[in-house]
């Protein structure tokens, strides 16, 4: 058996994840070869992430968390095994190969490979080693946090809790495969919240906001605290004495931004080779057809500045691409990772992503939106004599038929073409299906704008964003009472 | 740890850890997939200052020296520490443990589980001519090992051994939409499992949504499935949760108890120790023992959840209850709820009903409940009753308020059937408004 460079001195969770890690990836990556794999890929992390909340004046909660892993995936034929393991010892990573080559019938062996080696490292990380040092300290966080809920206090009426909440989360990540991709990045993701409840009588309503932002450590002194709570307070003020939605089929009118979310769930997630490959999408073989309305031309990247889905790299080392999925109503492209590429053989776009080291990555959406239109957003509510206008989403999901819901804080009624800003309703989820509705997608205004977000599947939780200009959907159900 | 603390001055901190061991399969059509495993270590380090603030940190770094980064690291987080509230080392973690004696089941050879899921999916697969896929699969098995010590002394310690199947079938039939429906299995290991009851089941609710019809919209006697009506009163746990009435964020205040919140058919306990609940705690974050704890009779509210800090500041002689989550802010939540109803109206019935649904499965609770508001708004599979015949709806969603769903309770039928995250009968709730998808 050859034996590990990695050891001694094994590293640890503090070590920066750098050139020094060539040698005994190399070594791993070899033997993992030798034993017969078509193609071996490890995946380093550590990470250092802080969470803060405050409710009402008070900091109730500072949550350090430090981590350090690595995942570690052999492919052989249509076939792929993973293991994960915390402890970046030499012995350890040696130990999750063999288990990772043996899930496949393979064996570690002491014949040599003839592998070359792993390429020059590209280092994405360098110009930003200094991002964590420079983040909000606890203090800095906790003092900003304080001033949201002072503002929550000051704007809103009827409160009966506030919360803020800041969220950071930085990682180092390392990733080293057979085809001799080594490739180092540093990554920042930062969040804020406010939530807050009003309560009068029976009468009750949450309204929540959130943002987002990617590799800016000066994000958090930038949050426009006092914009984001006045907004909040108005329309918990609106919200509180809502009508409960009519349930029913109506034209609807998606504002931007979190509207986004419509497609993210609705097409997004089927235009993922994962999707493909378990034969769950109705669009597999519709490359060239028209399958939205031409009014729809839909894009995710992972390229625009500090959008939360963007990255230098993705999970398995390559660079991010801006992937043009539906032009003017024809399908382009599906989104893909270096499995789904093997299996479906749709070209890798630079979508590999995976939470952490736990997870083998998948084909995820990144910065997801549907491209602006000629019109103006009050041309979409003119078009409509009785439907409802969506201000703001909350979540949403797919179903493996495809059937997707989501729901909506904050609407209005739609009367005669005009916007009724006195007529507020809640409690509405709409739903429907991608082949159903895209095609009912009939205007985009030219007022496009992007939300932060956050977005679970196979390959865990990952970093998203999803954007629109307002749009029109001609009809779908809004379930409510 | 001891002489760590010692030496950073530290007088008080407990200490939470998990270490896990997980190995799983997934099939595709006849063929191996994916195969994974993983190894993590969790543990979550918790000081108190000298001014009795708590700070804590969180590491997978289980080494010497990991874990006096961590407590180094919580000493520092406990300056921010919150004055008004700070937790205190649960008195009952150094109570007699009675323990589950769950049996713990040897873990099998990747290759034993592929063979098992292959088999598994090649019977679904064979069992109807719709269906051609089986998407979301998997054979999982896991081993956990819990630890809690503290300055006091406590020292609790668990393993456990658990397994998972399920199997989602996709069918198709030619101008149809697709459908999709399934099933889920939890037992100590693999060789616990029920795969014949749970190939099954995925075969029987797939093929029973290929024949679909819009229902009209408008309001419904519904009838829950075990399954769908505990994933409600889940989404709605901040009612019993002392924490969430602390916060101001519960549908109930410290009033509430003795309160008339459900039909009276209606009763709940929260019970972790039950023979139903696979790999059941025995303590829970704080160290405390877990226990049987009713939280609604005969549709009164009986009991809040309760972490040490909950309990102490109700000052009502309140004690843990066994539900605490550690962090720098303790949470609750509950462990395993058993419904148990009285039967109500005899005339309703999932074998003759008609003009009523019929709930199999509720989905995106995380979009559609707003917990502190009462009122849901769901998607579901499920299907219209007529005469006892059932006919699967097309696409729907049910939407309602939580207090008045429970106070609307009008019978509960069967027994009590045991899934992973609880125990229930059918339960029969008059007055919800049904949305079709036209």
């Amino acid at each position: 058996m050859p034996s590990l460079c990695l050891d001694p001195p094994a590293p640890s969770r503090l070590d920066r994840l750098d050139q020094r890690w060539r040698p005994g990836l190399e070594e791993l990556l070899a033997a993992g070869m030798a034993a017969g794999a078509d193609l071996v890929e490890i995946f380093v992390e550590r990470n250092d992430q802080l969470s803060v909340l405050a409710e009402q004046e008070r900091i109730t909660s500072v949550s350090p968390v430090m981590g350090c892993g690595a995942g570690i995936r052999v492919f052989k034929g249509n076939c792929d095994g993973f293991a994960a393991t915390n402890d970046l010892s030499g012995p350890a990573l040696m130990t999750a190969l063999e288990q990772a080559l043996g899930m496949l019938g393979l064996c570690r062996n002491t014949s040599a490979s003839g592998w070359q080696g792993l390429a020059a490292l590209r280092d994405y990380g360098s110009g930003k080693e200094q991002w964590l040092k420079v983040c909000p300290t606890v203090p800095d966080s906790a003092e900003r946090l304080r001033e949201a809920t002072a503002a929550l206090e000051r704007h809103g009426r009827h409160l009966q809790a506030r919360q803020a909440s800041y969220a950071r989360d930085w990682q180092e990540v390392l990733v080293a495969a057979s085809d001799g991709t080594f490739a180092r990045d540093l990554r920042l993701h930062q969040t804020t919240g406010l939530t807050l409840l009003a309560a009068d009588g029976d009468h009750r309503a949450t309204i929540s906001r959130r943002d987002g932002r990617a590799d800016d450590p000066h994000f958090l002194a930038g949050w426009p605290v006092e914009d984001v709570a006045v907004s909040a307070c108005r329309s918990a003020g609106t919200m509180l004495y809502a009508d409960v939605v009519k349930a029913g089929d109506y034209p609807v009118v998606l504002a931007n931004r979190f509207g986004g979310v419509i497609f993210h769930e609705a097409c997004g997630h089927l235009l993922e080779t994962t999707q493909v490959e378990r034969g769950s999408t109705p669009f597999a073989d519709n490359i060239g057809q028209t399958i939205a309305h031409p009014a729809v031309t839909a894009i995710d990247e992972g390229l625009s500045s500090n959008s939360f889905g963007s990255m230098a790299m993705d999970d398995e080392g390559m660079a991010p691409q801006r992937t043009v999925l539906i032009q003017d109503g024809v399908l382009q492209r599906f989104l893909s990772d270096r499995a789904g590429e093997m299996r479906t053989g749709h070209p890798r776009t630079g979508s590999g992503r995976r939470q952490n080291h736990g997870f083998p990555a998948a084909s995820r959406m990144r910065n997801t939106f549907i491209a602006p239109g000629p019109h103006k957003p009050e041309e979409l509510v003119g078009s409509i004599d009785h439907g409802l206008y969506c201000k703001q989403m909350g979540g949403g999901s797919v179903g493996p038929t495809g059937q997707f819901n989501f729901a909506v804080e904050e609407a209005y009624w739609i009367e005669n073409g005009c916007l009724r800003e006195d007529k507020p309703v809640k409690g509405a989820t709409l739903i429907g299906d991608a082949v159903t509705v895209l095609p009912r997608i009939s205007m985009c205004a030219d007022d496009n704008a992007l939300a932060a977000g956050f977005c679970g599947s196979v390959s865990g939780s990952v970093y998203v964003t999803v954007g629109q200009p307002h749009i029109k959907v001609d009809r779908i159900t809004v379930g409510g009472r | 740890m001891t002489e760590d603390a010692s030496r950073m001055g530290i007088a008080t901190w407990d200490l939470g850890i998990t270490c896990g061991n997980d190995t799983s399969v997934q099939v595709d059509r006849g063929e191996p997939k994916q195969r994974k495993a993983r190894q993590s270590t969790a543990a979550m380090v918790r000081v108190w200052n000298g001014e009795g603030l708590v700070g804590i940190t969180s590491t997978n770094d289980l080494s010497s020296p990991g874990l006096t980064s961590a407590l180094a690291g919580a000493q520092q987080a406990s300056a921010f520490g919150d004055a008004q509230s700070p937790p205190r080392l649960s008195p009952q973690a150094r109570d007699p443990l009675t323990p589950l004696h769950q049996p713990r089941r040897p873990t099998l050879p990747m290759q034993t589980l592929l063979e098992r899921l292959l088999d598994a999916e090649r019977q679904v697969l064979n069992s109807h001519p719709a269906i051609s896929t089986v998407p979301y699969n998997g054979l999982a098995q896991a081993r956990r090992e819990r630890l809690y010590i503290n300055s006091a002394g406590a020292l609790r310690r668990q393993s456990t051994t658990s397994a998972t199947l399920w199997l989602y079938p996709r069918a198709e039939e030619a101008g149809r939409k697709p459908r999709s429906a399934g099933a889920v299995r939890l037992a100590t290991g693999v060789d616990a499992l029920d795969l014949e009851g749970c190939i099954a089941e995925a075969t029987e609710r797939t093929i029973s949504h290929l024949d679909y019809a819009p229902i009209d919209t408008g309001v419904y006697t519904v009838c829950f499935s075990p399954e769908a009506f505990l994933d409600l009163l889940w989404a709605f746990g901040s009612m019993v949760n002392a924490q969430a009435v602390l916060d101001g964020v519960s549908l109930s205040q410290r009033s509430s108890l003795g309160t008339q919140v459900a039909s009276p058919l209606l009763t709940v306990a929260d019970d972790a120790r039950h023979p139903g609940h696979v790999a059941a705690p025995e303590f829970d974050g704080e160290g405390t023992p877990t226990r049987r704890l009713p939280l609604i009779e005969g549709g009164r509210l009986r009991h809040f959840l309760h972490s040490e800090g909950t309990a102490r500041a109700f000052a009502d002689g309140s004690v843990a209850t066994g539900h605490a989550n550690l962090g720098a802010k303790v949470t609750l939540s509950p462990q395993w709820l058993d419904v148990e109803g009285q039967r109500g109206d005899s005339s309703l019935s999932c074998e003759s009903g008609s003009g009523v649904v019929l709930i199999d499965s509720l989905s995106a609770l995380h979009a559609g409940v707003k917990a502190s508001q009462g009122s849901f708004s769901l998607p579901f599979d499920g299907w219209l009753l007529s005469g006892g015949e059932r006919r699967s709806i097309e696409a729907a969603t049910v939407a309602g308020d939580i207090r008045s769903t429970l106070q609307h309770i009008v019978a509960c039928e069967g027994n009590p059937q045991c899934t992973p995250s609880g125990r229930s009968p059918h339960v029969w709730v008059e007055g919800l408004t049904i949305t079709g998808e036209a």
